[in-house]
């Protein structure tokens, strides 16, 4: 066993001396005896060496594709070195929220930073610390949206997993959750706007949706205008510096998954849930938000603010009790927008345009056919290519997912040329 | 300090990637009006900006930091080491099973240690903080009753002294609010609750220790009362700390719990997140669960869907992991024991200056009461926690739990040394004195930070949320 208490065994004996105790067990004196020292079967500790061994070995147990063309929401970007060793400095992994400004400025100043970056991103007034992941994002601007009214509609193509938990949420709030079929892959709007009456609150729709296609965002904004119904926008940042913004076109929240800025796959654990407003709808966005303001001495710094929103203020008034959210990953996602920068991040997003693109082209070159018409950003649903994706883990790829009979593929920056003409060969050959 | 944006030259660049090597494409659709004006910096100029940043926060490696009810315990290197192996991180969620199968492990694993430490059947890893946890518990507790037709059940009971995440969360899910008040010891006044529950009771949420860190020896009535009743119990793990391998959530009467990953199982906080918030069922709320199930199966026809994408904050889960194997049975049951025992040490030694809200042993946490500092001499428990900051301490959680109005809660974890603690008494005994001395003004600290305090109220009225260039 392993410990990481320095306590000594005379010590211990001092220590309980000075409280007025014989023993440990004597602190738990209040613990009905009839529960008191259960068996805990979890085994004895080990060194930590060992326990590395065995960690490791559990690792080794995974199979780790040398390349990797799938996303559908989880997406296996390049991350710059930089971006893993600042975001390791132990201050920023040991601290709690920032509840004390005066010793915790370079937690506030870097959520400050990051919340700017989302709304540059965006072109929204207003971004949170983050939420969990994209799907609550969704989910929770559902909530935020269903002030007087008690209907949400979800149209087109929207991630199968951020509906799941948007019914979740729905279910919790007592909120009527409406799903609009897609035509075509896309949001069908003539549908959705005879779905819309007195009780729908909001109309949420992703782009690039769930199948890669770019929906006609400015067309769904200005129905939900001129019907008077609140816009949720579901982006991925690394299109979004490409792509009309979510302001451009009218949207009143606008919420993301934030894993492809520089945070590993991970099993699709630990992500970044971004959420940004209206200024109008600031006041019922959840969670933390860092606000500027100036010290004693009249220096310029940063705190959490809005706070009367929240669960510890307002608490069973509050309209979502998160409290701890991501923000170390929105540390990491904010270093990594800083690292590839205003040039880099339009550079990457070309690049998979480019390179999806030029992958989808040789697949229909060789036959294949792509069972959505639109245009797409970095991923496409091929009709078929189950066979290619079992034959691809032979040449160490992860090929695309298969949805049904089909397969969606998605290509980052990150694949070589080689690769995707390796995918192309296979496909050949699979045929 | 300078934002990133203020440093910021055109044509700077801290990353160039690789060509690409194929034909470029152009999109048929419209594109953004303007580009977003992200920073253009140099490698070097980001690494000297985050660690001008990172000099600016207090972290457990700094020192001593005894935020009550969030278990400041140290952090284990050893866990930073194995959320880096490649083989956890470079895994796609959607890969097959027979390909995930070290990741699947820990979860199940770690699935198994909880429950064994909690005394609950079923633990689901989704929730990725305690508040979600909360949130899903009390989804599970709906839907139990929904499934039984018991559809008049609409109230939750919250003590008084609760965490503000249990009111909150309970009324995510469409439930009432009854509060139950405290007792002396801060614990449920039993009468109160008798007078409370009914056949519109769907449970009752409560942590135990209780928020002033007492240990309530009414458990089991309490739970009884609830269970007689018609309602479930759900327990608030937050405090779980205290009592490791001492006694068990499911032991005390409590059908549901949630745990924090990133206070008990000692993963590190990253300034705010993110956690994981594993929530543990009795049997007869497992077909409730959220999916996947990872490992033994319940059925979950009746699941109440997901809270979250995938299967939950997976690098915070292996740490605790990797926690539990590291320490296992005995070194648990220790840490508790060590943790209540170094609260009880520190309560002793600041007894001598400062009064505690109830005056007996204490579990893992204890709270000062200071408002005979605040009415006889003017400092509140907000000068006491800034001027703590000049010496070079963080502050305890100020005024909470809300029952004791200049509440300074200490939990000290089982990570400090008996040196740590006297060194703190010490500084505490010389802050008292200043508070008594008319002439210094602890109002004024701190006085050793990069900034003083902040006027919060200024960034609430005027809100300036995103960096405006001039």
């Amino acid at each position: 066993m392993s410990k990481y208490t320095p306590h000594t065994e005379q010590e211990i004996a001092q220590m309980c001396a000075k409280v007025g105790v014989n023993s440990l067990d004597e602190l738990y004196a209040d613990i009905p005896n009839e529960i008191v020292n259960p068996t805990i079967n979890i085994g004895e500790g080990a060194s930590q060496f060992e326990v590395y061994a065995h960690i490791k070995s559990l690792a080794d147990k995974n199979k780790c594709y040398s390349a990797v063309l799938r996303g559908a929401g989880i997406y296996d970007h390049l991350i710059p070195p930089v971006v893993t060793s600042l975001a390791s400095r132990e201050e920023f992994v040991t601290a709690y929220t920032p509840y004390q400004p005066e010793i915790s400025q370079g937690i506030l100043q870097s959520i400050f930073e990051y919340q700017t970056q989302m709304c540059m991103l965006t072109g929204m007034d207003v971004s949170n610390a983050s939420v969990y992941d994209g799907a609550v994002a969704m989910a929770e601007a559902i909530v935020m949206c269903c002030e007087r009214k008690n209907r949400a509609i979800i149209t087109g193509k929207v991630n199968p997993q951020y509906i799941q938990v948007a019914k979740t949420y729905c279910y919790a709030h007592e909120i009527e959750l409406i799903i609009v079929q897609d035509k075509d892959g896309l949001v069908d709007i003539d549908k959705t706007t005879h779905m819309i009456d007195d009780q729908v609150a909001c109309v949420v729709a992703q782009c690039p949706n769930y199948v890669g296609l770019i929906e006609d965002m400015a067309s769904i904004g200005q129905m939900t205008s001129s019907k008077g119904v609140k816009f949720v926008y579901v982006f991925n940042p690394i299109s979004a510096s490409i792509l009309p913004t979510p302001a451009e076109v009218n949207a009143d929240v606008a919420v993301g998954e934030g894993q492809c800025l520089g945070l590993p796959m991970c099993y699709g654990g630990a992500t970044l849930g971004i959420m940004t407003s209206t200024k109008a709808m600031s006041r019922r966005l959840p969670g933390r938000i860092v606000g500027q303001t100036t010290d004693n001495r009249g220096n310029r710094c940063f705190v959490l603010t809005l706070q009367a929103r929240e669960q510890h203020i307002r608490r069973e008034k509050a309209l979502s009790s998160i409290c701890s959210n991501q923000a170390h990953n929105a540390l990491r996602a904010s270093i990594y927008l800083n690292c590839v920068g205003k040039v880099g991040l339009v550079q990457i997003a070309q690049q998979c345009i480019d390179k999806s693109h030029y992958l989808a082209q040789q697949l229909c070159k060789s036959g294949g056919k792509l069972k959505y018409k639109g245009e797409f950003f970095d991923e496409f649903m091929l009709e078929g290519g189950i066979n290619t994706v079992e034959r691809l883990k032979e040449q160490d790829i992860l090929g695309g997912l298969p949805v049904d009979n089909d397969t969606l593929w998605c290509v980052t920056e990150k694949p070589t040329k080689s690769v995707l003409d390796c995918v192309v060969e296979q496909y050949k050959e699979a045929k | 300090m300078k934002l990133v944006f203020e440093q910021s030259v055109q044509g700077r660049m801290a990353i160039t990637l690789p060509a690409s090597n194929v034909p470029s494409y152009t999109l048929q659709c419209a594109t953004r009006k303007t580009q977003a004006d992200l920073s253009e910096i140099s490698e070097i100029d980001l690494v000297r900006h985050y660690t001008r940043l990172g000099k600016q926060v207090y972290g457990v490696d700094n020192g001593f930091y005894p935020l009550g009810s969030c278990t400041m315990k140290y952090n284990p290197r050893l866990n930073e080491q194995v959320v880096e192996l490649e083989g956890f991180n470079n895994v796609h969620p959607t890969q097959c099973p027979c390909e995930t199968k070290g990741t699947i492990e820990v979860m199940t694993n770690m699935q198994q240690d909880l429950c064994a430490i909690t005394g609950m059947d079923y633990v689901t890893l989704q929730p990725a903080a305690g508040a979600h946890g909360e949130f899903c518990g009390m989804l599970l507790i709906k839907k139990y009753h929904q499934s039984r037709g018991d559809t008049l059940r609409k109230k939750i009971i919250v003590p008084d002294s609760a965490h503000g995440t249990n009111p909150a969360s309970a009324n995510m899910c469409g439930f009432e609010i009854v509060t139950v008040s405290s007792n002396k010891e801060g614990g449920v006044d039993i009468d109160n609750l008798k007078q409370i529950v009914g056949p519109d009771t769907a449970g009752l949420m409560l942590t135990n220790p209780n928020t002033l860190g007492l240990f309530d020896k009414n458990i089991l009535s309490i739970t009884r009362i609830i269970h007689d009743a018609g309602g479930l119990c759900y327990y608030d793990g937050a405090n779980l700390n205290a009592i490791m391998g001492m006694c068990r959530p499911g032991d005390m009467g409590f059908d549901c719990v949630h745990l924090n990953i990133h206070k008990t199982f000692s993963a590190p906080h990253g300034g705010g997140g993110p956690g994981s918030g594993p929530v543990g069922c009795k049997q007869m709320l497992a077909k409730f669960l959220p999916t996947p199930i990872i490992g033994k199966q319940p059925t979950v026809e009746y699941s109440l869907g997901k809270v979250k994408s995938y299967c939950g904050n997976f690098p915070v889960i292996l740490r605790g992991y990797t926690y539990i194997k590291t320490l296992g049975s005995s070194g648990l049951k220790q840490a508790s024991q060590l943790a209540v025992l170094n609260a009880n040490y520190l309560r002793i030694l600041l007894q001598q200056d400062y009064t505690t809200a109830i005056d007996r042993i204490c579990m893992h946490e204890f709270v000062l009461d200071v408002k005979d500092y605040h009415d006889n001499y003017s400092t509140s428990a907000l000068d006491i926690s800034k001027t703590m900051i000049d010496y070079g301490m963080h502050p305890p959680t100020m005024y909470f739990p809300l029952i004791v109005h200049e509440a300074l809660m200490f939990e000290p974890t089982e990570t400090e040394s008996k040196q740590t603690l006297e060194e703190v008494a010490e500084i505490m005994h010389k802050i008292s004195i200043r508070a008594k001395d008319s002439q210094d003004d602890l109002h004024a600290s701190p006085v050793t930070t990069p900034i003083g305090r902040v006027d919060e109220v200024k960034a609430a009225r005027q809100p300036i949320l995103k960096y405006q260039p001039q």
